[in-house]
C-alpha cells in the first residue's frame, strides 16, 4: 500500500533537517503504530504523506501503490485515497460544516470521474455516519471546527475520514483531546473502517488508543529516523520502559 | 498672504468648468470659481488623500440634458433583478420608470427638478455634494407616513448609457415610527460615463429604515456618491453597501446621530476588480447621549484593484454612553492588489466605548492546505475562503430574501473575478 523510502526531509527554505531517512512498509489491511518522543517529527512525516509544501524532501520517495506520490498535490492525493486526520484540525470561519463536507466529497468524486452525490443521498451518508460517531447535526451546521471542543474536533476528523472513506488513513493523535468514552466511540469507528484494502497509519503516545485499535506493527520515530519495530507489545513494552533503553541501544 | 498662481487644468477639469459654466443652479457659480483656481482635489486634500480625484478623474461626460431621445429606460431593463419592489428608474438623469402615483400606500412621491435639499449633515471638502448642488438636474423627493410600515422595497435604480454625466439628488423622509427599505442600485453601460447620486434620508422619531446601496457599474464609469443621514430619537438605521464594479468609485456616508436611543449598523462588501478604484469614506456623528453604532466592511481585491477605507466615528462631548465599533478587513488576493484604511476616533466625551480595527490579510495557507488535504482543489478551495470571508458580512439579516440575493451577487462576482 504505501512505501516510505529512505526519506530526508527539511523546512524548505531553511536548513532544518526533520527527518533523516525514514524506511517505513504498511501492507494493504495493516495498522501500524508510530510512537516517539516529542518532537521526533511524527506529525511532519504525516504533513509530508499529505503533500504539505512547507517541507522539502531532499531524498527518498513516497510510493502509494507502487507509484511515487512527490509529484501529486494535497487534493490529488486525497482524491487518490490518502487521507490525514490532523492532531490540531484547523477552525474555518464562514464555511458551514455541511458545505465544507459536500465539497470534500464531491470534488474527490470528480476528480476520480464518479458522479457528484445529490443532497438527499448526502444528508443520508452524513446523518448516518454522525450518528454512529455521537455527532450531532446541529454541529454541522455550524462554521468548520469553529468553536468546536477539542474532543468534537477530532471526532469530526473521523467523520471525515468515514464519509470519504479513504484507502490509507494517517491519523496524528486522534485520541488527544478525546474524553474516555469518546475514545471507545471513536475507535470503534476507526475499527469499523479496517479492512484488507484499508491501511492505517496511528500516531500516538499512548497504549490506551492502541487497546481500542490494535496495531500490527508498532514502530518508533525518534529523531527523524525509525529506531525500532516490532508487534503490538512493542508499544507496551514502551509504556512500561519509556524509550530510554530504546534510545540507548540504537545510539 | 499667499500668491496663488493659475493651475493648468486637466482635460476632467476643463469639461466640468464648462458643464458648470452652462448649469443655470445658483451653487454653480461658486464651484466653478473654487475648481478654476484649485482644481479637483489632490491627495494633499485630506478628505481626498488616498483618491487623488484631479489624477485618477480622466474625464466629465458633456453636460446632462433632461430631454435626449436617447435616454430610454432600456439600461434598466438590462438590471437583472435583486429583490422585489417598487421601481423607480432613472437613466441618466432622466427619470423613466416607476408612476409616483402608484407608490405603496402610506408613501408620498414626486420625482421632479425643483430646488435641491442642502446637505443636513456637515462634510468636511465636501466635493461631491456640492458638484451635486451645481449640476443636479432632478430626483425623488420621497415621504413615508408616520406609522406606516412599508413591506414592498423601494427602489431606486439609476442606469448611465451613452457617454453622460448623471447627477441626481433624492430626499427621502420617514416618519414617525414608519418603516420601510429603500434600495439605491447603480448600473452602467461599458462606456466611460459619470454619475453623482447624493440621497438625503431623514429619519424621525422610532422610524426603522433599511437602505441598501447595491452598485455594479461598468468598467470605465466614473461613481461619485453621497448618502447623508439624520436620525431622530429611537430611530434603527441599518446600511448595506455591495460594490461590485466600477472604475472609480467613490461612496460616501454620512450620519448624524441627533437622537437618543437610536442604533446604526452599517455593513458593507467590496469586491474591487483589476483597474477598480473603489473608496468607500463614513463618517459617524454622535452628536447626543445613548447612541450605538456597528461598521462592518470587507473588502476582497483580486488582482490590481484599488481600495480605501476611511471611517470617522465621532463623539461629541455631550455624547456619554455611546457605543461604537467598527472593523474592516481585508483579503488582498496578489501582490498588485492595494488597500488603504484609515480609522478615526474623535472623541470628546469620557464615558464611551468605541474600538476600530483593520486588518490586510491574504488566504491563510493553513486554511487552504486543509480543504486541499480533503481533495477539494486549489482553485475551489480558495474560492470557498474568499466566499465565507465576505459572505459573513450579509449573513441573518432580517431581510432573508435580501440576504440571499446580495449574497447570489457576491457569488457570481466571485466566480467571474476571483
Ligand atoms: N515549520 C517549522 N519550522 C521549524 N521547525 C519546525 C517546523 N515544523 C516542525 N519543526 C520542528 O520539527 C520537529 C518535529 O516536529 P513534529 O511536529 O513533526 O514532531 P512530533 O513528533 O509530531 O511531536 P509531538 O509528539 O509533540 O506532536 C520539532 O522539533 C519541531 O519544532
Ligand atoms: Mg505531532
Amino acid at each position: 500500500m504505501i512505501e516510505i523510502k529512505n526519506l530526508h526531509v527539511k523546512i524548505a527554505d531553511t536548513d532544518t533537517k526533520i527527518l533523516n531517512g525514514v524506511n517505513l512498509t504498511i501492507k494493504p489491511g495493516e495498522v501500524a503504530a508510530i510512537m516517539g518522543p516529542n518532537g521526533s517529527g511524527k506529525s511532519t512525516l504525516s504533513y509530508v504523506l499529505a503533500g504539505k509544501d512547507d517541507y522539502e524532501i531532499t531524498e527518498g520517495d513516497i510510493l502509494f501503490n507502487g507509484e511515487s506520490i512527490l509529484e501529486m498535490s494535497p487534493d490529488e492525493r486525497a482524491a487518490a485515497g490518502v487521507f490525514l486526520a490532523f492532531q490540531y484540525p484547523l477552525e474555518i470561519p464562514g464555511v458551514p460544516t455541511m458545505n465544507f463536507l459536500k465539497a470534500a466529497m464531491n470534488s474527490q468524486r470528480k476528480a476520480r470521474g464518479e458522479a457528484e452525490m445529490t443532497t438527499p443521498e448526502f444528508i443520508k451518508a452524513v446523518k448516518g455516519e454522525a450518528s454512529k460517531l455521537g455527532i450531532d447535526m446541529v454541529m454541522l451546521k455550524r462554521a468548520l471546527n469553529v468553536g468546536f471542543s477539542g474532543g468534537e474536533k477530532k471526532r469530526a476528523e473521523i467523520l471525515q475520514m468515514a464519509l470519504l472513506a479513504p484507502k490509507f488513513c494517517v491519523m496524528d493523535e486522534t485520541d488527544s483531546g478525546l474524553d474516555i468514552d469518546a475514545l471507545k466511540v471513536v475507535s470503534e469507528g476507526v475499527n469499523a473502517l479496517r479492512s484488507p484494502e484499508r491501511s492505517f497509519l496511528v500516531i500516538t503516545h499512548y497504549q490506551r488508543l492502541l487497546d481500542h485499535i490494535v496495531p500490527d506493527t508498532v514502530h518508533v520515530l525518534y529523531k527523524g529516523k525509525i529506531i525500532k519495530s516490532g508487534g503490538k507489545e512493542l508499544a507496551l513494552e514502551l509504556e512500561e520502559n519509556g524509550y530510554a533503553d530504546i534510545i540507548g541501544e540504537a545510539a | 498672504m499667499n500668491i496663488q498662481t493659475k493651475i493648468t487644468h486637466t482635460a476632467a477639469e476643463e469639461s466640468l468648468l464648462a458643464a458648470l459654466a452652462q448649469s443655470e443652479r445658483e451653487e454653480a457659480a461658486a464651484v466653478l470659481e473654487h475648481i478654476e483656481d484649485r482644481g479637483l482635489p489632490t491627495r494633499r486634500v485630506e478628505a481626498w488623500h488616498y483618491t487623488d480625484l484631479r489624477t485618477l478623474m480622466r474625464n466629465f461626460p458633456k453636460a446632462p440634458k433632461a430631454i435626449d431621445s436617447e435616454f430610454s429606460s432600456e439600461g434598466l431593463s438590462e438590471m437583472a433583478e435583486l429583490v422585489d419592489g417598487f421601481n423607480i428608474g432613472f437613466s441618466n438623469t432622466s427619470h423613466v420608470q416607476g408612476i409616483v402615483g402608484d407608490l405603496p400606500d402610506g408613501v408620498a412621491g414626486v420625482v421632479g427638478d425643483g430646488p435641491i435639499t442642502a446637505n443636513p449633515v456637515p462634510v468636511k471638502d465636501d466635493y461631491i455634494g456640492q458638484m451635486n448642488s451645481a449640476l443636479c438636474e432632478q430626483g425623488a423627493i420621497l415621504t413615508v407616513e408616520p406609522g406606516k410600515s412599508i413591506d414592498t422595497p423601494i427602489i431606486l435604480a439609476h442606469t448611465c448609457a451613452g457617454e453622460t454625466a448623471s447627477v441626481l439628488r433624492h430626499k427621502v423622509s420617514v416618519g414617525e415610527n414608519a418603516s420601510a427599505t429603500f434600495i439605491e442600485r447603480h448600473h452602467s453601460s461599458t462606456i466611460a460615463n459619470h454619475q453623482n447620486v447624493v440621497s438625503n434620508l431623514f429619519l424621525e422619531k422610532g422610524a426603522k429604515v433599511v437602505w441598501v446601496i447595491d452598485q455594479e457599474l461598468g468598467v470605465e464609469t466614473t461613481r461619485l456618491g453621497q448618502l447623508n443621514i439624520v436620525l431622530g430619537e429611537e430611530a434603527d438605521l441599518t446600511i448595506l453597501v455591495l460594490n461590485a464594479g466600477g472604475k472609480l468609485v467613490r461612496q460616501e456616508i454620512h450620519v448624524a446621530v441627533n437622537g437618543e436611543n437610536s442604533n446604526v449598523a452599517i455593513k458593507g462588501v467590496n469586491l474591487i476588480g483589476e483597474g477598480s478604484h473603489i473608496d468607500v469614506t463614513t463618517t459617524l456623528a454622535h452628536n447626543v447621549p445613548n447612541t450605538t453604532a456597528t461598521e462592518l466592511f470587507r473588502n476582497v481585491v483580486p488582482a490590481g484593484g484599488k481600495g480605501v477605507f476611511q471611517g470617522q466615528i465621532r463623539v461629541a462631548q455631550i455624547a456619554q454612553k455611546t457605543d461604537a465599533q467598527m472593523a474592516c478587513n481585508t483579503l488582498l488576493l496578489t501582490d498588485e492588489s492595494d488597500f488603504s484604511a484609515k480609522p478615526e476616533l474623535e472623541i470628546f466625551a469620557d464615558d464611551v466605548v468605541c474600538a476600530h480595527g483593520a486588518t490586510v490579510t491574504d488566504i491563510d495557507d493553513n486554511h487552504l492546505f486543509y480543504l486541499r488535504a480533503r481533495g477539494i482543489s486549489e482553485r475551489d478551495a480558495r474560492a470557498l475562503l474568499v466566499k465565507a470571508f465576505v459572505e459573513e458580512v450579509f449573513e441573518e439579516l432580517d431581510n432573508e430574501a435580501l440576504g440571499k440575493a446580495l449574497i447570489a451577487r457576491i457569488e457570481n462576482w466571485l466566480d467571474l473575478n476571483a
